[in-house]
């Protein structure tokens, strides 16, 4: 039977198949689960009480509103360009989907484990921004349009300041494998060398995921909902859906670049590898929310500001640093495979 | 064999996408068969085994460039029917260039001749016991440092080039100084007053405070009273 699946082809692909949907079944329930979170921290903070009508503490609040979601119409607007309208929600979410190949739960276990994993990773979240403007530009209204724009121009500026972050990174680790960047930590999480860059990251990624206080592109009471104002049904449902899914790879990204992805505190190892990593990708998504929930939208000049004038310099300026400290001290790592 | 079936996908798929890029009627049609086309490009350099350049390409062509491309088509307004004018008008003369292009390609790669050895040193780049990646960093920063230093240079210069040519500075524009508004402090603001009943602050002569006299060359068309927010 292993050798069945680990010598042929079609093993091979059947059993590819099985580790995708033993990833992707519990990433969905996390995504479903993260709606509900996120409704409950928010009421928690507003003194609310938050979803607590459907099943017990309203737990199947998350399937409730899937199915309403199914049940709606979808609604094509007149104008709309038909193709890329129903194409943008899908490569929303299918792209969120597929960085997951690459993310290793425990040592190894990653689906694929490519030597070039990180820069995957990037190339993916930077295409995030294609379904968002294909969506603005198809659905053919202004509101839609603003926020596209605004969208692009936003995860394109943020961007360019989480690859030098990821490149300080990768200077102390000495490759570009996701496995070897957690191996690495295992002295020391890079949280604590790194940490102005562990800010400049996890801001960076609250504006590529377009989460508040940088959620512009949706900016109800500007733009209504911004690039999805003409979706709805289950196209509306996707790119929600997308937009979890990407908070959770961020953290998941942050996890393994600056906490030390599935090595647990202090060396410890009573709970498995997994664990201490879903526990890690939670205390991401609780900051993810806690942030919502305090703080109010930045302004549009703010945000490039922020971006521009004060993450690009300082994450250059401390790349350059750490390359002089490790050279200075004969820290730099080897560079074996 | 999986590799040679995957090759032929991506080189069909390739073509054809480039050839809807210029066949395509809307241009944003266009740029998005474009980015499929760098998307098979990456693939084929994938099973190349240049893992490393097929991100790259993905991240700095189809992340960053084509997003602008796509930015800039966007906001064009374009009339379709008098570019399909233009087509059939230009058509000879683009078949013509395109043709002898073609004929001259044809004569360099006839005209070729390959080295006995070349082909092996080209097959086999990498050094075995070296991942793709620090087999490119080991050559490109050490024997073509200069080199690429200099690419960089002229990618810089181009880009100040750039910005200097666009930027234009309106006086009118009205600009927040962060450092400036954390910098004061409460007395320089507020001023508490005795008003006597019924009169208001304007009949004892105080306003809000003028801004601060403009820096010379870069504000000097600012209106005296289009006070920032304060």
């Amino acid at each position: 039977m292993a050798d069945f699946f680990l010598h042929t082809i079609v093993g091979l692909i059947i059993l590819t198949f099985l580790k995708a949907l033993a990833l992707i079944v519990p990433l969905l329930i996390l995504v479903a689960y993260l709606t509900y979170a996120e409704r409950k921290v928010l009421a928690a903070v507003q003194l609310r009480k938050g979803p607590n009508v459907v099943g017990w503490f309203g737990l199947l609040q998350p399937f409730a509103d899937a199915l309403k979601m199914i049940f709606k119409e979808t609604i094509i607007p007149a104008g709309a360009n038909r193709v890329l309208f129903v194409l943008a929600p899908m490569i929303t979410f299918g792209l969120a989907i597929l960085a997951w190949a690459v993310i290793p739960v425990n040592d190894g276990w990653g689906i694929a484990d490519i030597n070039v994993g990180i820069l995957y990773l990037f190339a993916i979240s930077s295409l995030g921004v294609y379904g968002i403007i294909i969506a603005g530009w198809a659905s053919n209204s202004k509101y839609a349009f603003l926020g596209a724009l605004r969208s692009a121009a936003q995860m394109v500026s943020y961007e360019v300041s989480m690859g030098f972050v990821m490149v300080s990174v990768l200077l102390c680790v000495g490759s570009l494998n996701l496995n070897d960047i957690v191996l690495a930590q295992r002295n020391i999480w890079f949280f604590i060398p790194l940490f102005p860059m562990f800010i400049v990251f996890f801001v960076s990624t609250l504006a590529e995921t377009n989460r508040s206080p940088f959620d512009l592109p949706e900016g109800e009471s500007e733009i209504v909902a911004g690039f999805f104002v003409e979706y709805s049904a289950m196209a509306f449902a996707l790119f929600y859906l997308g937009e979890y899914a990407n908070m959770i790879l961020m953290s998941a990204l942050t996890t393994i670049l600056f906490l030390g992805g599935w090595l647990g505190p202090f060396g410890w190892t009573w709970l498995p590898g997994p664990i201490w990593f879903i526990l890690k990708i939670l205390f991401c998504l609780f900051v993810f929310l806690w942030v919502r929930a305090t703080f109010p939208r930045y302004r549009y000049d703010q945000l490039m500001r922020l971006g521009w004038k004060v993450f690009l310099p300082a994450s250059l300026g401390w790349l350059v640093l750490t390359a002089g400290v490790l050279l200075a001290t004969g820290w730099v790592p080897h560079v074996s495979s | 064999m999986i590799a040679t079936i995957g090759f032929y996908v991506f080189a069909v798929i390739l073509l054809a996408s480039a050839t809807m890029v210029v066949t395509a009627r809307n241009p944003v049609h266009s740029v998005l068969f474009l980015i499929l086309a760098f998307f098979n490009a990456a693939a084929l350099f994938l099973i190349a085994g240049a893992e490393f350049l097929a991100m790259i390409l993905i991240i700095v062509y189809v992340g960053a460039v084509a997003v602008l491309f796509l930015f800039v088509v966007m906001m064009l307004d374009v009339n379709f029917a008098e570019l399909r004018e233009g087509v059939q008008r230009y058509a000879p003369v683009g078949l013509v260039v395109g043709l002898i292009l073609l004929f001259e390609l044809g004569l360099v790669l006839t005209g070729w001749h390959f080295a006995p050895s070349a082909a092996e040193i080209r097959m086999s780049p990498t050094p075995t016991a070296l991942s793709n990646t620090a087999a490119l960093g080991n050559v490109l920063y050490t024997r073509y440092i200069f080199l690429f230093q200099l690419a960089g240079l002229i990618l810089l210069v181009a880009m100040i080039g750039a910005i200097v040519l666009t930027h234009r500075e309106r006086g009118t524009a009205r600009r927040q100084r962060i450092g400036r508004q954390n910098a004061r402090q409460p007395e320089e603001t507020l001023a508490m007053l005795n008003v006597a009943l019924g009169a208001g602050i304007d009949e004892i002569g105080i306003l809000r405070p003028l801004p601060d006299p403009a820096p010379v060359g870069a504000e000097s068309h600012a209106l005296p009273h289009a006070a920032e927010p304060h």
